[in-house]
């Protein structure tokens, strides 16, 4: 004999320096999912709420670029270990919400860990790949070497809301940038399941931050914060241009990504995926016995 | 309270004039570079060129509008096909013709930078002239080996058609790390010279002529901000590349933001030079020297800033003026000038708008060197402030002149913090004799080029570029060459 009982609806909240704040307007809007039903609500993050996250993420972004690319890369393959732990209930977020085959959703999941473990390996490498001597006609070592861009505002897809969104932020905190991410608007869900894992894989607080909310009311505040030093976005035309735009006032750099980016091709592993989050600073050193 | 403290006596140092003596003919008129022929502007409108030193007029140029421009961006494009689809080992042959013989006409080129410039013909000779033709040698060797230079082994293709802004300071070797890497990865090039600075890029595209190049693989447009405007505003670039002011720099972001271009922004600078107690001082004191007063300091990249740390500041700031007293200003043509004439009257009141406003925002202004202001044309002596506050005007903008701000640091964190308190991130210089103190600082400037115990270097295989407000996209090296790839 089953008792009937109330499920506990659940509100998901924001996550911003290692916490989970209901946001500062207090609004919420709900989860659907794939049939149209609600799920859950979400918080509806804010102009002010991203201000808040910024200010974490610029105050733990010299220390997270300063620690080693090698506890860079181990506390990305601990984030993975979370992601492969928790793999049944974000294939279930993914077909509740998206709708996806069991065998589609699965597979975005994996793809997602192998994702998070291929930029777990990229952290002390990226210097090797991206960087070089620079054979200078004067008795100086030169060289170029990458360095994080800082504090990077990254729009994930409205599509592929679990292998888009980590694709689009991993190669950024390998780097050593800090992020502040605003997920699907319309699939938000294996996202914040995601921002669950954070805090017990030994990302530090303030180096990963997500918002829930509406793009409408967020690009352009994203594009215009003087201390995001950068924007990773993938977006429609339309939206590219009102980033590229205001985003100008700071000379940000803007890297756009197609909104219907191919998440599976091998280019989202390999180099070209640090687009956007590395510039690179040459250094001139004189040789001399003297 | 200002007050101006007399210059220290100068060292003695009688030199015979010793001027250069050469001068390459000039035409009277110079039309606009389109699609290999020399034509005037379709207005008939022309722009009066002259010596920023004498006031002398040396020839008038077209003044390109906006339907020359559309007919440069057309013969670029119709020329795109043949130049990125040539042989790439052709392609370089004829890249190496170029550098081959600006070095041998770079008596020539030195001569006429120094007369439409005003810089000491010391330097044009010295650096801007080989370093233009270095430039055009080092992108030569990579046309054949672009796969390579890409991380990933594909086969990289050109960008496109690319419009390239440059400005007045280093006339020819701007356009040089333009076009050099450009058509070394089989872009073709629209390219407008500064308003008062056409002439070497003009006999540059006489070059081109000379080695064969195919038309409309370079196209070299005169012209003020109407011509600038054109080229940043047209719908058939691919890609534009700017050098400049990051007010005009932003324009050009804001303008292209509706489309899928690429762009290299090489703008402002606020550069700091930290000078450590430690530091092998004469060889800091000629650093300082020249990492402000090279070019009368209208370099992007100049050390405008001095962070001196405490214990050695007053030591510091005598060696300084005492060494800036030394500083020989005239005629740029004689080659024992150190400090030649500023670009043009208008930059010249915006230098001596400033010194005025660090003299009211109570600066010690030192203005120092050997010889008098020539009665004709624009100078500005150079000029140290001292007792600079990090919230003064004249710690914060761009000067672009030969004014240089003392100020001092106790610790190493205090001098990193104070060097990178600024919205631009250009360049920046260390000086210790301690390796490790050095690479820590050199690591935590935020600036794309840093000089350890140096200032003011460049080579074509050393990228260049800013951080932050400075601008992005890199110039020279490999990471220069990327910009103008697309893989």
């Amino acid at each position: 004999m089953t008792e009937s009982r109330l499920t506990v609806l659940k509100t998901h909240k924001l996550f911003i320096k290692g916490a989970f704040p209901r946001g500062e307007s207090g609004r919420t809007h709900p989860l659907h999912d794939k049939d149209g039903g609600v799920l859950a609500q979400l918080c509806t993050g804010s102009r002010k709420d991203l201000r808040e996250a910024v200010e974490a993420a610029k105050a733990a972004q010299p220390s997270w670029a300063a620690s080693t690319p090698y506890l860079r890369g181990q506390i990305l393959y601990r984030l993975a270990e979370m992601i492969e732990g928790r793999a049944d209930e974000l294939t279930a977020a993914l077909r509740e919400t998206t709708g996806a085959s069991a065998k589609n959703a699965r597979a975005e999941v994996n793809a997602a860990v192998d994702r998070t473990i291929c930029f777990a390996g990229w952290a002390d490498k990226l210097g090797s790949v991206l960087g070089n001597q620079n054979s200078v006609a004067a008795p100086y070592w030169n060289f170029t070497a990458p360095e994080p861009v800082g504090t990077l505002g990254i729009i994930a897809p409205e599509e592929a809301p679990l292998l888009g969104f980590v694709s689009m932020w991993l190669p950024a905190l390998c780097a050593g940038n800090t992020v502040i991410v605003l997920a699907s608007e319309r699939f938000p869900l294996p996202a914040l399941l995601m921002a669950e894992s954070m805090p017990s894989s030994d990302v530090p607080a303030g180096v990963f931050n997500l918002l829930t909310g509406f793009r409408e009311e967020l690009l352009k505040p994203f594009a215009s914060h003087r201390e995001i030093d950068g924007v990773v976005a993938a977006v429609n035309n339309a939206q590219a241009t009102v980033l590229r735009e205001q985003g100008a006032d700071n000379l940000k750099r803007v890297r756009i990504l197609d909104d219907r980016h191919d998440w599976s091709s091998e280019s989202c592993d390999g180099p070209d995926a640090f687009g956007g989050t590395v510039e690179y600073k040459t250094t001139w050193h004189p040789l001399s016995a003297e | 309270m200002s007050t101006a403290t007399p210059s220290p006596k100068a060292a003695k140092w009688d030199y015979a004039p010793a001027p250069e003596s050469f001068r390459p003919e000039i035409n009277a008129d110079h039309g606009l570079f389109i699609d290999g022929k020399f034509a005037p502007a379709k207005s008939g409108r022309t722009m009066n060129v002259i010596n920023p030193a004498t006031e002398e007029h040396l020839t008038r140029v077209s003044e390109a509008g906006k339907s020359d421009v559309d007919r440069a961006y057309k013969a670029a494009r119709k020329a795109l096909r043949g130049w990125s689809r040539m042989k790439a080992g052709e392609r370089g042959k004829l890249l190496f013709r170029v550098a081959r013989k600006l070095q041998e006409r770079a008596r020539e080129f030195s001569v006429l930078e120094t007369l439409n410039n005003g810089k000491p013909i010391k330097e044009s000779r010295d650096a801007d002239i080989p370093e233009s033709a270095k430039h055009f040698f080092y992108h030569a060797g990579w046309c054949d080996k672009l796969r390579y230079a890409v991380a990933g082994g594909h086969e990289p293709g050109p960008v496109g058609v690319c419009g390239q802004i440059i400005p007045w300071n280093f006339p020819l070797m701007m356009a040089a790390w333009k076009l050099a890497p450009a058509l070394a990865c089989g872009n073709t090039c629209v390219l407008k010279p500064a308003e008062t600075t056409p002439l070497t890029a003009l006999r540059l595209a006489e070059l081109f002529c000379d080695c064969d190049f195919p038309p409309g693989v370079v196209n070299i447009v005169t012209g003020g901000p109407e011509a600038g405007k054109a080229i940043a505003q047209h719908e058939g670039f691919d890609k534009i590349a700017f050098t400049g002011s990051t007010e005009v720099g932003r324009g050009i972001v804001k303008g292209c933001a509706g489309r899928p271009v690429r762009l290299t922004m090489e703008l402002g600078g606020k550069g700091a030079q930290l000078i450590f107690a430690d530091a092998a001082i004469d060889q800091a004191v000629e650093s300082a020297v020249l990492g402000i007063f090279y070019n009368q300091g209208q370099v992007c990249c100049a050390g405008s800033r001095l962070l001196v740390e405490e214990s050695i500041a007053e030591m510091f700031q005598a060696k300084l003026l005492h060494r800036m007293a030394s500083l020989r200003m005239g005629d740029p043509m004689d080659k024992n000038t150190d400090v030649g004439a500023i670009n043009s009257a208008a930059q010249l009141k915006r230098i001596a708008g400033y010194v005025k406003i660090a003299r009211n925002e109570g600066a010690v202004v030192h203005e120092c060197g050997v010889g008098e202001i020539p009665k004709k044309g624009f100078w500005c002596k150079p000029t140290a402030l001292g007792g600079v506050q990090p919230a003064h005007v004249v710690a914060r903008e761009e000067i672009f002149g030969p004014v240089v701000c003392l100020m001092t640091f106790r610790t190493v964190d205090e001098a990193v913090a104070r060097a990178n308190d600024t919205p631009f991130g250009l360049s920046a210089g260390v000086w210790t004799e301690k390796s490790a103190k050095m690479f820590d600082v050199a690591r935590r400037l935020r600036a794309g080029v840093v000089w350890c115990n140096g200032f003011n270097l460049f080579d074509a295989a050393s990228p260049f570029g800013g951080m932050k407000e400075s601008g992005f996209g890199r110039e020279g090296g490999r990471h220069g060459l990327l910009e103008y790839l697309a893989h």
